[in-house]
Protein backbone atom coordinates (compact mmCIF):
# COMPACT_ATOMS: atom_id res chain seq x y z
CA UNK A 1 0.00 0.00 0.00
CA UNK A 2 1.01 3.34 -0.64
CA UNK A 3 -0.04 6.80 0.04
CA UNK A 4 -0.49 9.89 -2.61
CA UNK A 5 -0.83 13.08 -1.17
CA UNK A 6 -2.21 15.95 -3.33
CA UNK A 7 -0.89 19.45 -1.77
CA UNK A 8 -2.48 21.06 -4.41
CA UNK A 9 -5.33 20.27 -2.70
CA UNK A 10 -4.05 20.46 0.61
CA UNK A 11 -5.06 23.74 2.72
CA UNK A 12 -3.94 22.89 5.87
CA UNK A 13 -6.64 20.89 7.94
CA UNK A 14 -3.78 19.15 9.91
CA UNK A 15 -5.98 16.29 10.26
CA UNK A 16 -3.44 13.75 8.63
CA UNK A 17 -1.21 15.21 11.38
CA UNK A 18 -3.00 15.12 14.02
CA UNK A 19 -4.01 11.12 13.47
CA UNK A 20 -0.66 9.74 11.76
CA UNK A 21 2.15 11.80 12.97
CA UNK A 22 4.52 8.79 11.73
CA UNK A 23 2.79 9.11 8.21
CA UNK A 24 2.38 12.65 8.00
CA UNK A 25 4.80 15.82 9.23
CA UNK A 26 3.44 19.52 8.77
CA UNK A 27 5.24 22.45 7.24
CA UNK A 28 6.32 26.05 8.63
CA UNK A 29 2.45 26.76 6.94
CA UNK A 30 0.80 24.46 8.59
CA UNK A 31 0.68 22.40 5.14
CA UNK A 32 0.90 18.78 5.17
CA UNK A 33 4.32 16.89 3.93
CA UNK A 34 4.09 13.07 3.15
CA UNK A 35 7.07 11.47 5.26
CA UNK A 36 6.66 8.03 3.84
CA UNK A 37 6.95 8.07 -0.40
CA UNK A 38 7.23 4.29 -0.89
CA UNK A 39 5.66 1.11 0.32
CA UNK A 40 3.85 1.36 4.12
CA UNK A 41 4.80 -0.97 6.52
CA UNK A 42 1.77 -2.67 7.62
CA UNK A 43 1.30 -1.43 10.75
CA UNK A 44 0.52 1.97 9.04
CA UNK A 45 -2.52 0.42 6.89
CA UNK A 46 -5.23 1.54 9.22
CA UNK A 47 -4.11 4.87 10.19
CA UNK A 48 -3.06 5.45 6.09
CA UNK A 49 -7.06 4.62 5.72
CA UNK A 50 -8.25 6.73 8.44
CA UNK A 51 -5.95 9.75 6.98
CA UNK A 52 -7.54 9.08 3.60
CA UNK A 53 -11.38 8.89 5.35
CA UNK A 54 -10.43 12.52 7.53
CA UNK A 55 -9.55 14.78 4.84
CA UNK A 56 -12.01 17.56 4.33
CA UNK A 57 -10.39 18.23 0.86
CA UNK A 58 -9.73 14.83 -0.32
CA UNK A 59 -6.71 15.44 -0.81
CA UNK A 60 -5.11 12.05 0.63
CA UNK A 61 -5.52 8.96 -1.78
CA UNK A 62 -4.34 5.41 -0.63
CA UNK A 63 -3.13 3.38 -3.92
CA UNK A 64 -3.87 -0.21 -2.98
CA UNK A 65 -1.19 -3.19 -4.02
CA UNK A 66 -2.14 -5.15 -7.37
CA UNK A 67 -3.03 -8.31 -6.65
CA UNK B 1 -10.29 56.67 12.39
CA UNK B 2 -8.80 58.95 9.25
CA UNK B 3 -10.86 61.47 8.04
CA UNK B 4 -12.45 59.60 4.93
CA UNK B 5 -12.43 62.90 2.54
CA UNK B 6 -8.55 62.32 2.97
CA UNK B 7 -8.36 59.66 -0.05
CA UNK B 8 -4.75 60.50 -0.42
CA UNK B 9 -3.85 59.05 2.91
CA UNK B 10 -1.75 62.04 3.81
CA UNK B 11 -3.87 61.70 7.52
CA UNK B 12 -3.06 58.06 7.30
CA UNK B 13 -1.28 57.69 11.17
CA UNK B 14 2.85 57.94 10.86
CA UNK B 15 4.19 54.71 9.48
CA UNK B 16 1.61 53.81 7.29
CA UNK B 17 3.59 52.37 4.15
CA UNK B 18 1.00 52.84 1.74
CA UNK B 19 -0.16 55.69 0.15
CA UNK B 20 -3.57 53.88 -0.84
CA UNK B 21 -6.72 54.58 1.29
CA UNK B 22 -7.94 52.15 2.69
CA UNK B 23 -11.58 52.27 4.85
CA UNK B 24 -11.49 49.15 7.11
CA UNK B 25 -14.73 47.06 6.87
CA UNK B 26 -15.39 48.46 10.88
CA UNK B 27 -15.15 52.62 9.70
CA UNK B 28 -17.55 55.26 9.97
CA UNK B 29 -21.17 54.82 8.46
CA UNK B 30 -22.60 58.31 7.96
CA UNK B 31 -24.58 58.92 5.53
CA UNK B 32 -23.83 59.32 1.91
CA UNK B 33 -19.96 58.23 2.42
CA UNK B 34 -21.01 54.80 0.60
CA UNK B 35 -18.40 52.85 3.07
CA UNK B 36 -21.69 50.94 3.42
CA UNK B 37 -24.12 51.14 1.31
CA UNK B 38 -27.38 50.45 2.95
CA UNK B 39 -29.37 47.48 1.64
CA UNK B 40 -33.32 48.08 1.19
CA UNK B 41 -34.21 45.58 3.99
CA UNK B 42 -36.04 46.99 7.13
CA UNK B 43 -36.11 43.58 9.42
CA UNK B 44 -39.75 45.63 10.87
CA UNK B 45 -41.29 44.99 7.48
CA UNK B 46 -40.86 41.20 7.62
CA UNK B 47 -41.22 40.21 10.92
CA UNK B 48 -40.52 36.44 11.81
CA UNK B 49 -39.54 34.22 9.03
CA UNK B 50 -42.64 32.38 7.25
CA UNK B 51 -40.69 30.05 5.70
CA UNK B 52 -36.62 29.19 5.71
CA UNK B 53 -36.79 27.79 1.73
CA UNK B 54 -38.31 31.32 0.78
CA UNK B 55 -38.12 33.66 3.46
CA UNK B 56 -34.54 32.81 4.95
CA UNK B 57 -33.44 35.06 7.86
CA UNK B 58 -30.29 33.62 10.12
CA UNK B 59 -31.25 36.46 12.60
CA UNK B 60 -34.68 34.98 13.12
CA UNK B 61 -34.78 33.98 17.16
CA UNK B 62 -35.43 30.72 15.89
CA UNK B 63 -32.85 30.33 13.78
CA UNK B 64 -30.13 29.08 15.78
CA UNK B 65 -32.09 26.96 18.54
CA UNK B 66 -33.80 24.80 15.86
CA UNK B 67 -31.27 25.18 12.67
CA UNK B 68 -30.58 21.35 12.57
CA UNK B 69 -34.44 20.61 12.09
CA UNK B 70 -34.53 23.95 9.49
CA UNK B 71 -31.62 22.24 7.38
CA UNK B 72 -33.38 18.87 7.38
CA UNK B 73 -36.97 20.27 6.59
CA UNK B 74 -35.07 22.11 3.46
CA UNK B 75 -32.67 19.05 2.75
CA UNK B 76 -36.39 16.87 2.77
CA UNK B 77 -38.53 19.26 0.98
CA UNK B 78 -36.11 19.00 -2.03
CA UNK B 79 -34.69 22.72 -1.05
CA UNK B 80 -30.59 22.12 -1.57
CA UNK B 81 -30.41 26.16 -2.32
CA UNK B 82 -33.38 28.27 -0.08
CA UNK B 83 -33.78 32.31 -1.21
CA UNK B 84 -34.79 35.07 0.66
CA UNK B 85 -36.01 38.67 -0.14
CA UNK B 86 -33.96 39.79 3.60
CA UNK B 87 -31.19 41.50 3.29
CA UNK B 88 -31.44 42.98 0.04
CA UNK B 89 -31.48 39.42 -1.73
CA UNK B 90 -30.01 35.92 0.10
CA UNK B 91 -28.93 32.61 -0.92
CA UNK B 92 -28.41 29.87 1.25
CA UNK B 93 -27.16 26.59 -0.37
CA UNK B 94 -27.59 23.30 2.10
CA UNK B 95 -26.27 20.83 0.96
CA UNK B 96 -22.47 19.57 1.11
CA UNK B 97 -21.84 19.52 -2.75
CA UNK B 98 -23.52 23.06 -3.03
CA UNK B 99 -21.63 25.15 0.11
CA UNK B 100 -18.72 23.41 -1.30
CA UNK B 101 -19.20 24.30 -4.78
CA UNK B 102 -19.78 27.46 -3.58
CA UNK B 103 -16.53 28.00 -1.28
CA UNK B 104 -14.58 26.41 -4.52
CA UNK B 105 -16.03 29.17 -6.92
CA UNK B 106 -14.01 31.99 -6.25
CA UNK B 107 -14.16 33.66 -9.76
CA UNK B 108 -18.12 33.97 -9.50
CA UNK B 109 -18.41 34.26 -5.54
CA UNK B 110 -16.49 37.37 -3.80
CA UNK B 111 -15.51 37.51 -0.05
CA UNK B 112 -15.32 40.50 -0.26
CA UNK B 113 -18.03 40.55 2.95
CA UNK B 114 -18.38 37.48 4.75
CA UNK B 115 -21.14 38.75 7.12
CA UNK B 116 -24.57 38.68 5.86
CA UNK B 117 -26.17 42.39 7.38
CA UNK B 118 -27.99 44.91 6.03
CA UNK B 119 -24.57 47.12 4.97
CA UNK B 120 -23.04 46.12 2.06
CA UNK B 121 -19.59 47.12 1.57
CA UNK B 122 -19.50 50.23 -0.87
CA UNK B 123 -17.22 51.80 -3.20
CA UNK B 124 -15.31 53.79 -1.02
CA UNK B 125 -14.54 50.75 0.99
CA UNK B 126 -11.40 48.70 0.08
CA UNK B 127 -12.35 46.40 -2.90
CA UNK B 128 -11.92 42.95 -4.12
CA UNK B 129 -9.51 41.36 -3.86
CA UNK B 130 -8.01 42.89 -0.59
CA UNK B 131 -11.67 43.78 1.46
CA UNK B 132 -11.47 44.97 5.08
CA UNK B 133 -10.46 42.06 7.31
CA UNK B 134 -7.79 40.60 5.22
CA UNK B 135 -7.18 37.58 4.32
CA UNK B 136 -11.07 36.05 5.20
CA UNK B 137 -11.99 39.65 3.10
CA UNK B 138 -9.81 38.66 -0.18
CA UNK B 139 -10.36 36.89 -3.19
CA UNK B 140 -7.41 35.55 -5.37
CA UNK B 141 -4.58 36.76 -6.08
CA UNK B 142 -4.23 39.17 -2.82
CA UNK B 143 -5.63 36.52 -0.50
CA UNK B 144 -2.73 33.91 -0.73
CA UNK B 145 -0.56 36.40 -0.23
CA UNK B 146 -1.97 37.85 2.73
CA UNK B 147 -2.86 34.21 3.93
CA UNK B 148 0.68 33.42 3.75
CA UNK B 149 1.79 36.25 6.44
CA UNK B 150 -0.44 34.72 9.13
CA UNK B 151 -0.17 31.36 8.13
CA UNK B 152 2.91 30.53 10.06
CA UNK B 153 2.05 31.94 13.16
CA UNK B 154 -1.05 29.65 13.18
CA UNK B 155 0.64 26.48 12.35
CA UNK B 156 0.53 23.21 14.36
CA UNK B 157 3.88 23.63 15.71
CA UNK B 158 3.42 27.21 16.73
CA UNK B 159 -0.25 26.63 18.17
CA UNK B 160 1.13 23.25 20.62
CA UNK B 161 3.05 25.33 22.91
CA UNK B 162 0.40 27.14 24.37
CA UNK B 163 -1.20 23.98 25.85
CA UNK B 164 -0.14 24.49 28.98
CA UNK B 165 -1.03 27.84 29.42
CA UNK B 166 -4.41 27.03 27.95
CA UNK B 167 -5.01 24.13 30.53
CA UNK B 168 -3.78 26.66 33.42
CA UNK B 169 -6.36 29.27 31.75
CA UNK B 170 -9.51 26.71 31.72
CA UNK B 171 -8.03 25.82 35.53
CA UNK B 172 -8.26 29.48 36.74
CA UNK B 173 -11.44 29.59 35.76
CA UNK B 174 -12.85 26.43 37.21
CA UNK B 175 -11.59 27.33 40.48
CA UNK B 176 -12.98 30.89 40.65
CA UNK B 177 -16.23 29.36 39.96
CA UNK B 178 -15.75 29.02 43.84
CA UNK B 179 -17.46 26.17 45.89
CA UNK B 180 -19.67 23.57 44.28
CA UNK B 181 -22.18 21.38 46.11
CA UNK B 182 -23.11 18.75 44.17
CA UNK B 183 -26.57 18.69 43.15
CA UNK B 184 -27.13 21.92 44.11
CA UNK B 185 -24.95 24.10 42.19
CA UNK B 186 -26.16 26.01 39.32
CA UNK B 187 -23.30 27.87 36.85
CA UNK B 188 -23.34 29.32 34.05
CA UNK B 189 -21.34 27.35 31.47
CA UNK B 190 -21.23 29.75 28.62
CA UNK B 191 -20.77 33.14 30.66
CA UNK B 192 -18.54 31.78 33.36
CA UNK B 193 -16.14 29.11 31.15
CA UNK B 194 -16.71 29.13 27.96
CA UNK B 195 -16.50 32.50 26.74
CA UNK B 196 -13.36 33.74 28.79
CA UNK B 197 -11.32 31.26 27.18
CA UNK B 198 -10.82 32.01 23.62
CA UNK B 199 -10.62 36.24 24.67
CA UNK B 200 -8.41 35.68 26.71
CA UNK B 201 -5.70 33.55 24.71
CA UNK B 202 -6.45 35.92 21.24
CA UNK B 203 -6.09 39.00 23.76
CA UNK B 204 -2.34 37.71 24.75
CA UNK B 205 -1.22 36.50 21.71
CA UNK B 206 -2.34 39.93 19.68
CA UNK B 207 -0.21 41.61 23.00
CA UNK B 208 -3.60 43.56 24.11
CA UNK B 209 -4.61 44.20 27.61
CA UNK B 210 -6.13 41.06 29.51
CA UNK B 211 -8.36 44.61 31.31
CA UNK B 212 -9.89 44.76 27.55
CA UNK B 213 -11.65 41.53 27.55
CA UNK B 214 -14.95 42.54 27.99
CA UNK B 215 -14.57 45.25 25.48
CA UNK B 216 -13.62 42.65 23.17
CA UNK B 217 -16.79 40.70 23.73
CA UNK B 218 -18.79 44.10 23.10
CA UNK B 219 -16.65 44.38 19.19
CA UNK B 220 -17.97 40.95 18.71
CA UNK B 221 -21.18 41.36 19.68
CA UNK B 222 -22.34 44.50 17.45
CA UNK B 223 -20.55 42.72 14.49
CA UNK B 224 -21.63 40.12 14.46
CA UNK B 225 -25.39 39.79 16.14
CA UNK B 226 -26.14 43.30 15.71
CA UNK B 227 -26.74 42.29 11.60
CA UNK B 228 -30.26 43.41 10.92
CA UNK B 229 -29.29 46.80 13.19
CA UNK B 230 -28.57 49.88 11.75
CA UNK B 231 -24.38 50.17 10.50
CA UNK B 232 -24.93 53.09 12.58
CA UNK B 233 -26.08 52.46 15.64
CA UNK B 234 -24.12 49.76 15.91
CA UNK B 235 -21.13 51.44 17.91
CA UNK B 236 -19.14 48.68 18.65
CA UNK B 237 -17.92 48.55 15.21
CA UNK B 238 -16.68 51.91 14.63
CA UNK B 239 -14.78 52.18 18.54
CA UNK B 240 -13.32 48.60 17.64
CA UNK B 241 -11.77 50.60 14.71
CA UNK B 242 -10.10 53.03 16.83
CA UNK B 243 -9.42 50.60 19.37
CA UNK B 244 -7.10 48.46 17.27
CA UNK B 245 -5.48 52.01 15.63
CA UNK B 246 -3.90 52.85 19.23
CA UNK B 247 -3.17 49.70 19.81
CA UNK B 248 -0.89 49.96 16.39
CA UNK B 249 0.58 52.67 17.80
CA UNK B 250 1.32 51.75 20.83
CA UNK B 251 3.16 48.32 19.56
CA UNK B 252 4.41 51.29 17.04
CA UNK B 253 6.29 53.04 19.83
CA UNK B 254 6.90 50.30 21.67
CA UNK B 255 7.34 46.88 19.75
CA UNK B 256 7.76 43.76 21.95
CA UNK B 257 7.14 39.87 20.74
CA UNK B 258 3.50 39.43 20.19
CA UNK B 259 1.57 39.36 16.82
CA UNK B 260 0.57 42.71 16.53
CA UNK B 261 3.89 43.34 16.27
CA UNK B 262 4.83 40.95 13.80
CA UNK B 263 1.94 42.19 11.61
CA UNK B 264 3.38 45.71 11.88
CA UNK B 265 6.57 44.28 10.44
CA UNK B 266 5.58 42.27 7.65
CA UNK B 267 6.54 43.04 4.13
CA UNK B 268 4.10 42.28 0.97
CA UNK B 269 5.79 41.30 -1.94
CA UNK B 270 9.02 43.53 -0.37
CA UNK B 271 6.53 46.20 0.97
CA UNK B 272 5.89 47.16 4.27
CA UNK B 273 2.19 46.43 5.07
CA UNK B 274 0.28 49.48 5.56
CA UNK B 275 -1.22 50.34 8.88
CA UNK B 276 -4.89 49.74 7.30
CA UNK B 277 -4.21 46.45 6.22
CA UNK B 278 -2.58 45.44 9.47
CA UNK B 279 -5.87 46.56 11.28
CA UNK B 280 -7.62 44.70 9.30
CA UNK B 281 -6.08 41.78 9.78
CA UNK B 282 -6.37 42.34 13.95
CA UNK B 283 -9.96 42.67 13.33
CA UNK B 284 -9.73 39.53 12.11
CA UNK B 285 -7.82 38.07 14.62
CA UNK B 286 -9.70 39.62 17.21
CA UNK B 287 -13.45 38.54 15.79
CA UNK B 288 -12.72 35.67 14.30
CA UNK B 289 -11.48 33.49 16.96
CA UNK B 290 -13.39 34.59 20.23
CA UNK B 291 -17.35 33.78 19.97
CA UNK B 292 -16.52 31.34 17.26
CA UNK B 293 -14.65 29.10 19.79
CA UNK B 294 -16.59 29.81 22.40
CA UNK B 295 -19.66 28.73 20.57
CA UNK B 296 -18.10 25.73 20.06
CA UNK B 297 -17.13 25.18 23.57
CA UNK B 298 -20.81 26.06 25.02
CA UNK B 299 -22.22 23.59 22.44
CA UNK B 300 -19.88 20.60 23.17
CA UNK B 301 -20.48 21.30 27.13
CA UNK B 302 -24.59 21.02 25.98
CA UNK B 303 -24.36 18.12 24.34
CA UNK B 304 -22.23 16.31 27.25
CA UNK B 305 -25.25 17.78 29.55
CA UNK B 306 -27.64 16.06 27.68
CA UNK B 307 -25.04 13.04 26.99
CA UNK B 308 -23.66 11.16 29.87
CA UNK B 309 -23.18 8.24 28.33
CA UNK B 310 -20.54 10.46 25.56
CA UNK B 311 -19.12 12.06 29.04
CA UNK B 312 -18.85 8.77 30.75
CA UNK B 313 -16.56 7.41 27.52
CA UNK B 314 -14.08 10.47 27.30
CA UNK B 315 -13.35 9.84 31.13
CA UNK B 316 -13.07 6.01 30.72
CA UNK B 317 -10.87 6.75 27.45
CA UNK B 318 -9.12 9.55 26.76
CA UNK B 319 -7.67 9.28 23.89
CA UNK B 320 -11.09 9.18 22.18
CA UNK B 321 -10.89 12.86 22.14
CA UNK B 322 -8.76 12.84 19.31
CA UNK B 323 -12.07 11.44 17.27
CA UNK B 324 -14.69 13.18 19.64
CA UNK B 325 -13.38 16.64 18.66
CA UNK B 326 -14.05 16.39 15.60
CA UNK B 327 -17.02 14.96 16.56
CA UNK B 328 -17.97 17.97 18.52
CA UNK B 329 -16.89 20.26 15.39
CA UNK B 330 -19.09 18.21 12.80
CA UNK B 331 -22.21 17.78 14.87
CA UNK B 332 -21.82 21.54 16.48
CA UNK B 333 -19.91 23.62 13.92
CA UNK B 334 -20.15 27.33 14.82
CA UNK B 335 -19.27 29.01 11.74
CA UNK B 336 -21.92 29.95 8.70
CA UNK B 337 -19.74 32.24 5.97
CA UNK B 338 -20.92 34.43 3.90
CA UNK B 339 -19.97 35.45 0.19
CA UNK B 340 -21.20 38.03 -2.34
CA UNK B 341 -22.39 37.18 -5.83
CA UNK B 342 -19.46 39.16 -7.86
CA UNK B 343 -21.15 38.75 -11.33
CA UNK B 344 -24.86 37.35 -12.75
CA UNK B 345 -24.69 33.70 -12.54
CA UNK B 346 -27.24 30.55 -12.85
CA UNK B 347 -26.21 28.58 -10.02
CA UNK B 348 -28.02 25.16 -10.32
CA UNK B 349 -31.47 26.71 -11.73
CA UNK B 350 -31.23 29.99 -8.93
CA UNK B 351 -30.53 33.28 -11.03
CA UNK B 352 -28.16 34.82 -8.87
CA UNK B 353 -27.45 37.90 -9.20
CA UNK B 354 -24.80 40.09 -8.45
CA UNK B 355 -24.28 41.43 -4.52
CA UNK B 356 -26.90 39.35 -4.13
CA UNK B 357 -25.93 37.68 -0.51
CA UNK B 358 -24.67 34.11 -0.65
CA UNK B 359 -24.67 32.13 3.18
CA UNK B 360 -22.15 29.46 3.50
CA UNK B 361 -23.77 26.98 6.30
CA UNK B 362 -20.79 24.66 6.87
CA UNK B 363 -22.67 23.33 10.16
CA UNK B 364 -25.71 22.53 7.65
CA UNK B 365 -23.10 20.66 5.26
CA UNK B 366 -21.89 19.01 8.15
CA UNK B 367 -24.83 17.30 8.73
CA UNK B 368 -25.86 16.06 4.59
CA UNK B 369 -26.99 12.44 5.28
CA UNK B 370 -25.48 12.29 1.45
CA UNK B 371 -21.57 13.05 2.94
CA UNK B 372 -22.10 11.54 6.62
CA UNK B 373 -23.95 8.60 8.22
CA UNK B 374 -26.66 9.01 10.65
CA UNK B 375 -25.35 12.53 9.92
CA UNK B 376 -27.97 13.70 12.77
CA UNK B 377 -26.63 11.34 15.25
CA UNK B 378 -23.32 12.31 17.35
CA UNK B 379 -20.96 9.67 17.00
CA UNK B 380 -18.52 9.95 19.90
CA UNK B 381 -15.44 8.07 18.04
CA UNK B 382 -16.41 8.79 14.55
CA UNK B 383 -14.33 7.13 12.25
CA UNK B 384 -14.93 8.79 8.95
CA UNK B 385 -15.32 12.34 9.26
CA UNK B 386 -14.42 15.06 6.21
CA UNK B 387 -16.48 17.65 8.58
CA UNK B 388 -16.47 21.08 6.80
CA UNK B 389 -16.54 22.74 10.33
CA UNK B 390 -13.28 24.93 9.46
CA UNK B 391 -14.26 25.77 6.04
CA UNK B 392 -13.49 24.04 2.48
CA UNK B 393 -11.01 25.37 0.07
CA UNK B 394 -8.64 28.31 0.09
CA UNK B 395 -10.63 29.95 3.12
CA UNK B 396 -10.11 27.26 5.38
CA UNK B 397 -9.77 28.98 8.96
CA UNK B 398 -6.55 30.40 9.51
CA UNK B 399 -7.24 30.08 13.37
CA UNK B 400 -7.96 26.57 13.40
CA UNK B 401 -5.27 24.74 14.85
CA UNK B 402 -5.94 26.89 18.35
CA UNK B 403 -9.71 27.13 17.87
CA UNK B 404 -8.93 23.15 18.25
CA UNK B 405 -6.24 23.56 21.21
CA UNK B 406 -8.58 25.62 23.17
CA UNK B 407 -11.67 23.55 22.76
CA UNK B 408 -10.01 19.94 23.62
CA UNK B 409 -8.24 21.37 26.39
CA UNK B 410 -11.62 23.05 27.58
CA UNK B 411 -13.78 20.40 27.35
CA UNK B 412 -11.03 18.33 29.14
CA UNK B 413 -10.96 19.90 31.93
CA UNK B 414 -14.89 20.85 32.21
CA UNK B 415 -15.35 17.43 32.40
CA UNK B 416 -12.35 16.14 34.24
CA UNK B 417 -13.40 18.72 37.27
CA UNK B 418 -17.22 18.13 37.02
CA UNK B 419 -17.16 14.66 36.00
CA UNK B 420 -21.79 14.69 36.08
CA UNK B 421 -23.89 17.71 35.12
CA UNK B 422 -27.11 18.14 33.63
CA UNK B 423 -28.52 21.20 31.94
CA UNK B 424 -30.36 23.44 34.62
CA UNK B 425 -33.25 25.88 32.62
CA UNK B 426 -32.77 27.94 29.64
CA UNK B 427 -30.23 27.55 27.07
CA UNK B 428 -30.19 30.62 25.50
CA UNK B 429 -28.63 30.39 21.86
CA UNK B 430 -26.98 32.95 19.60
CA UNK B 431 -28.30 35.25 17.01
CA UNK B 432 -26.56 35.33 13.33
CA UNK B 433 -23.75 33.37 11.63
CA UNK B 434 -22.14 32.20 14.78
CA UNK B 435 -24.06 29.57 16.34
CA UNK B 436 -23.46 28.49 19.93
CA UNK B 437 -25.15 28.94 23.36
CA UNK B 438 -25.12 32.60 25.06
CA UNK B 439 -26.24 31.38 28.25
CA UNK B 440 -25.99 27.46 29.53
CA UNK B 441 -27.11 26.76 32.65
CA UNK B 442 -25.97 23.52 34.50
CA UNK B 443 -26.18 22.22 37.30
CA UNK B 444 -23.17 20.27 38.88
CA UNK B 445 -23.86 16.68 39.81
CA UNK B 446 -20.46 15.79 40.96
CA UNK B 447 -17.06 17.38 41.76
CA UNK B 448 -13.73 15.35 41.18
CA UNK B 449 -12.49 14.72 44.48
Amino acid sequence: MRVHLDSEKCQGHNRCYALAPELFDVDDFGQAVLLIDGDLPDDLHAKARLTASNCPEYAIKIVEDAS
Amino acid sequence: MTDIADKDGAASPAGSASSEYVEPIFGDTPEGTHIWQRVPYNADDYGPVSSFATDFDHADPNYNPNAPEVWKELRTGGCPVAHSDRYGGMWVPITHDTVNEVAYDTDNFTSRSVVVSVGRPGDLSLPAPIGGAPPITSDPPFHNMARRLLLPAFAPKKIEPWEPEVRALCNRLLDEIGEVTPGETIIDAAVDYAQNIPVNVIGRMLGFPAADEELFRKFVHDALERIAEEPGAREGMDDLGKYILAQIDEHRADPRDDLTTYLLNVEIEGTPVSNEIAAGMIVLLLIAGIDTTWSAIGSSLWHLAQHPEDHQRLLDDPEVMTFALEEFLRAYAPVTMARMVAKDVDFHGCPMKKDDWVLLPFPAANRDPLKFEDADTFIVDRQENRHAAFGLGIHRCLGSNLARLELKVAIEEFTKRFPRFELAGDTRWSVGQIRGPRQLPVRILEVAG
